[in-house]
């Protein structure tokens, strides 16, 4: 049993529903209570979609326990198949039917349906939403696809990107374009987007773009393995990295490299001089293992920022994280308890995080600015503009989200300078946002505090902490303490605080 | 095509009964107010990762920085028996209660999975209660897909709350049902000028002290919902009132008219004390149901408030009502806004959500009342929506709130009609 106050996945049967309602012609008849049907929301709300999931939840209530569940299943199924008319019916259980073990396939299987029905198993106990969507993309590629001749001209399949997918509607658009200036088609894209009758098609392409390992990788290690379709590797999310997906795209199909013709603004936009005051500046990074990695490489590679905690949420991705983090200095935080995120946050006291809505929020209590890299997904994350992570449109709209909620520029100079000014206090947030506004003056008298490390802060020391911008305040205070603390100094003076200053220069 | 106002009554209306897929929410997302109600109350959820996930999107993705809920996901261990589920419960909650040493009342909330493998909580309930002694009251309810839909879930919650109250002789007026504290706070001033001074609200914002029911004790529900909680009082000796529901100024002066009936209290006193807001709400109604007057409505089953809405809609609003479809109709509690409906209507009973989608659609109404998983779609379909789980998360109740009790619905047809889009993408 575990305690959890807020969940980064799913359970298994929502990453299947997110492959099915990307799909066309494809129904889900789902073994679950009332009340699980709250699933359709977060496609209809916050990804705004206009139709309903295809899903039928057989709505078992307790009455029917042991006695007609099966036969509720059954008719559900008989009901789905003639109002809906699929190609393709998947069927599973939610995680309370997963208890009553009524063996959807075994009961679809003996309806003798004209069309192909995949059984889905979505351990709802062990595994969660990321597994059950890259389990049924596998399930229904394995059932569908065969072996068949190559098209004439190169072409690819797009691999991983479903309904509710954190920016892969652009994506797609991008990484079709980019591919498209290689000289390489799109074969079928999959799971969003493709009918049954398309996946039976995988097969004609050359090979396959592997858009997100999260969703799509067993697919992609199906089709390698059956059909001897290579897949690429790289993840093109940030400069270097699109630049690698090109090169390798390019030794797959034969073709001289072109990543040098691939151009964004990005590398200007961190090489201009307002960027200056990016450089070095302390980011928290954590995602899913996808988003984190890219985002963690384009933060250190790519603007100059020092990335000073890496992580994810989903374990499957723990062994590539670990080995980045570990390249970068660190120890990976690989959890998705919440609240232990939050103290490693707290801890670090980092002047950007680069996460999720999840440490969105964390960000708006310890007043750390935060940009959003990574599901799970919230209305924001389905902005109407273009605005794909991928490619070099990716990287531009990379570059200007990471930005934003930043100080920017001078004004951060300014801040230091004028900080008495009381109508310009570092405590307001940047200028360009709506939350600008002065909320407290600094005292000038204080009382001497006990700091955390049994280390007393004497007055002026105090008030001169207090004149240290609020980003990076607690980490100033946290240092010198430290700093004291191992000199046996029981006071910090105004001197103490510089010494330690100069102590952990950068 | 308006109602026939000359059948009103609709008691004995054949009720459309339906089961197939049900579009709606299990009772676990009532915690998601109940939680802001109780300020000293922590809910903990015994259930899946399901269970969790529901609770979060229905809310918003963590509109709360620091809520009063929590899930203790069930695992395969647990499953497998090779952890006792008990055992396992017992050391969550205790590492709850060392991170949250303000929590004075702790639901332990069942969910469909603890209910299939059956966790018996109101043992756990018992012992827990027992073990923290003096600092925490422990007390469980079902929260359950297979047995609650949405709001019962407060129903459930509040049947055992009141479960859980000592006996008292105290002469006393108990009003069941959470309110935003702004409405209860009006709600009590009009109570208290009609010289009802004891006054005992359920669910408490803190456990009192004094708290009680009995014998002595009437009772009134704010909420259509509140069935098991309701019964659960007859059970204690407490006399049910029964009223029209207080939305807008029709249903909320018939509401004080009840209650000052039963306790003695002259009609002309009730009038001179609600005189003013009454006049207030009915202009400010006035205003907005110009945009409502003739317009049809049809509503999904989701939250039980279907049954008094649409008679405020019809009666104050002058909507024409088509079907009103509820997740569970309660006779003993709605039969008073029954006799008030038209007969004319479809009243429909449970849900097979793609019939009924092929009824609304038949229909064509101008305003549909659902749930958030139906609304988009409808709205690409034509149809001009009302998001259901609003009407709960909103003040609505009384006379200050019966003009924005309208105005929710008022605001899509107004959009609709300022909106010069031509087709949707």
């Amino acid at each position: 049993m575990k305690l959890s106050i807020w969940t980064y996945e799913g359970p298994p049967h929502v990453g299947a529903i997110r492959v099915a309602t990307g799909m066309k012609n494809v129904h889900v008849v789902l073994h679950a209570p009332q009340g699980d049907t709250y699933a359709d929301l977060l496609f209809t709300m916050i990804e705004r979609r206009n139709h309903r999931p295809p899903v039928t939840y057989t709505t078992f209530q307790a009455r029917d326990l042991g006695s007609d569940t099966a036969t509720l299943f059954k008719s559900a199924c008989l009901e789905a198949y003639e109002r809906f008319k699929p190609d393709l019916l998947l069927v599973g259980a939610s995680c309370t039917a997963e208890l009553i073990q009524d063996d959807p396939g075994g009961l679809a299987e003996a309806l003798d349906l004209p069309i192909p029905v995949v059984a889905l198993e979505l351990p709802s106990y062990q595994r969660k939403e990321n597994f059950g969507a890259d389990e049924t993309l596998f399930q229904i590629v394995r059932h569908l696809a065969k072996p068949m001749d190559r098209t004439a001209e190169i072409t690819c399949n797009l691999i991983g990107p479903t309904a509710l997918g954190f920016r892969h509607r652009d994506d797609i658009i991008e990484i079709t374009r980019l591919l498209n200036d290689l000289g390489v088609t799109v074969n079928v894209c999959a799971p969003m987007g493709a009918s049954p009758d398309d996946i039976k098609l995988l097969g004609q392409a050359h090979f396959n773009v592997l858009m997100y390992p999260e969703t799509g990788e067993t697919a992609c290690r199906y089709l390698e393995r059956n059909l001897g379709q290579p897949f690429t590797k790289t993840v093109p999310i940030g400069v270097g990295a699109t630049a690698d997906f090109v090169a390798e795209v390019a030794a797959i199909i034969g073709k001289p490299d072109l990543s040098q013709q691939v151009v964004s603004r990005l590398p200007w936009y961190s090489a201009s001089v307002d960027s200056t005051y990016l450089t070095g500046k302390r980011v928290f990074v954590f995602g899913d293992g996808t988003h984190a990695m890219t985002a963690a490489r384009i933060a250190r590679d790519e603007i100059g920022f020092d990335v000073v905690g890496l992580g994810c949420f989903n374990r499957e991705m723990a062994r590539p994280v670990r080995a980045l983090a570990k390249e970068m200095g660190l120890n990976a935080l690989i959890t998705d308890d919440y609240l232990e995120l939050e103290q490693a946050i707290s801890e670090l006291a980092p002047e950007l995080i680069l996460g999720t809505q999840m440490e969105r929020h964390i960000g708006k209590r310890l007043g750390i600015p935060c940009a959003v890299i990574s599901a799970p997904v919230h209305v924001q994350d389905f902005p109407a503009r273009y605005s794909p992570q991928m490619g070099p449109e990716g990287a531009n709209v990379i570059f200007d989200t990471w930005v934003h909620p930043l100080v920017m520029g001078l004004e951060e100079h300014l801040l230091t300078m004028f900080r008495d000014d009381f109508e310009f206090s570092d405590t307001a947030g940047p200028s360009h946002h709506a939350a600008h506004t002065p909320q407290q003056t600094i005292p000038t008298e204080v009382a001497p505090t006990m700091g955390d490390a049994n280390v007393i802060w004497l007055h002026d020391a105090e008030l001169e902490l207090r004149k240290i911008p609020f980003f990076v305040r607690g980490k100033a205070r946290r240092n010198t303490e430290k700093y004291a603390a191992d000199r046996g100094v029981a006071e910090i003076s105004i001197d103490t605080l510089y010494e330690a200053k100069a102590h952990y220069a950068r | 095509m308006p109602n026939d106002l000359s059948q009103i009554g609709c008691a004995s209306t054949p009720v459309l009964k339906e089961r197939g897929q049900h579009e709606v929410f299990c009772g676990l997302t009532s915690i998601i107010w109940l939680h802001r109600k109780m300020h000293d109350a922590f809910f903990l959820v015994v259930g899946s990762r399901t269970c969790a996930h529901l609770l979060q999107s229905a809310a918003g993705v963590m509109i709360f920085a620091e809520p009063r809920f929590a899930t203790a996901i069930l695992e395969e261990t647990d499953l497998a028996g090779m952890a006792d589920a008990h055992v396992e419960l017992e050391r969550t909650v205790g590492e709850l209660l060392s991170r949250r040493p303000d929590i004075k009342r702790l639901f332990l909330v069942g969910s469909c999975p603890s209910e299939v493998i059956k966790i018996d909580l109101a043992t756990m309930a018992k012992k827990l209660s027992e073990k923290y002694k003096d600092r925490v009251n422990v007390v469980n309810f079902s929260g359950s897909g297979i047995e609650t839909t949405f709001t019962q879930g407060e129903d459930a919650c509040l049947e055992a709350v009141i479960r859980d109250l000592p006996q008292s002789e105290k002469h006393q007026l108990a009003v069941l049902g959470a309110l935003p504290d702004v409405v209860q706070d009006q709600m009590v001033r009009l109570l208290t000028q009609l010289g009802l001074e004891d006054v005992l609200i359920l669910p408490q914002a803190r456990a009192g002290m004094d708290a009680g029911v009995g014998p002595n004790t009437q009772f009134i529900c704010t909420q259509p919902f509140l069935g098991a909680a309701h019964d659960e009082m007859v059970r204690r000796g407490a006399k049910p009132i029964t009223a029209p529901f207080p939305f807008g100024a029709q249903g909320t002066t018939e509401w004080f008219y009840a209650i000052a009936d039963r306790f003695g209290i002259s009609r002309a006193h009730v009038h001179s004390v609600v005189a003013a807001p009454k006049a207030r709400a009915e202009h400010a109604i006035a205003a907005v149901a110009e945009n409502l007057r003739g317009r049809s409505i049809f509503f999904f089953p989701d939250s039980q408030l279907e049954i008094p809405l649409a008679r405020f809609l019809s009666q104050e609003c002058g909507m024409t009502l088509t079907e009103i479809g509820s997740p569970y109709i309660h006779r003993g509690l709605v039969s008073e806004e029954l006799n008030a409906l038209p007969s004319d209507i479809v009243l429909s009973e449970g849900q097979d959500v793609d019939k009924q989608l092929d009824r609304v659609f038949a229909c064509q109404p101008d305003l549909t009342v659902c749930g958030l998983g139906l609304a988009n779609p409808l709205e690409a379909q034509g149809l001009r929506t009302k998001w259901a789980i609003e009407l709960v998360f909103s003040p609505i109740h009384f006379y200050e709130q019966a003009a924005d009790l309208a105005g929710l619905f008022a605001r899509p047809l107004v959009r609709s009609d300022r909106l010069k889009l031509g087709a949707l993408a």
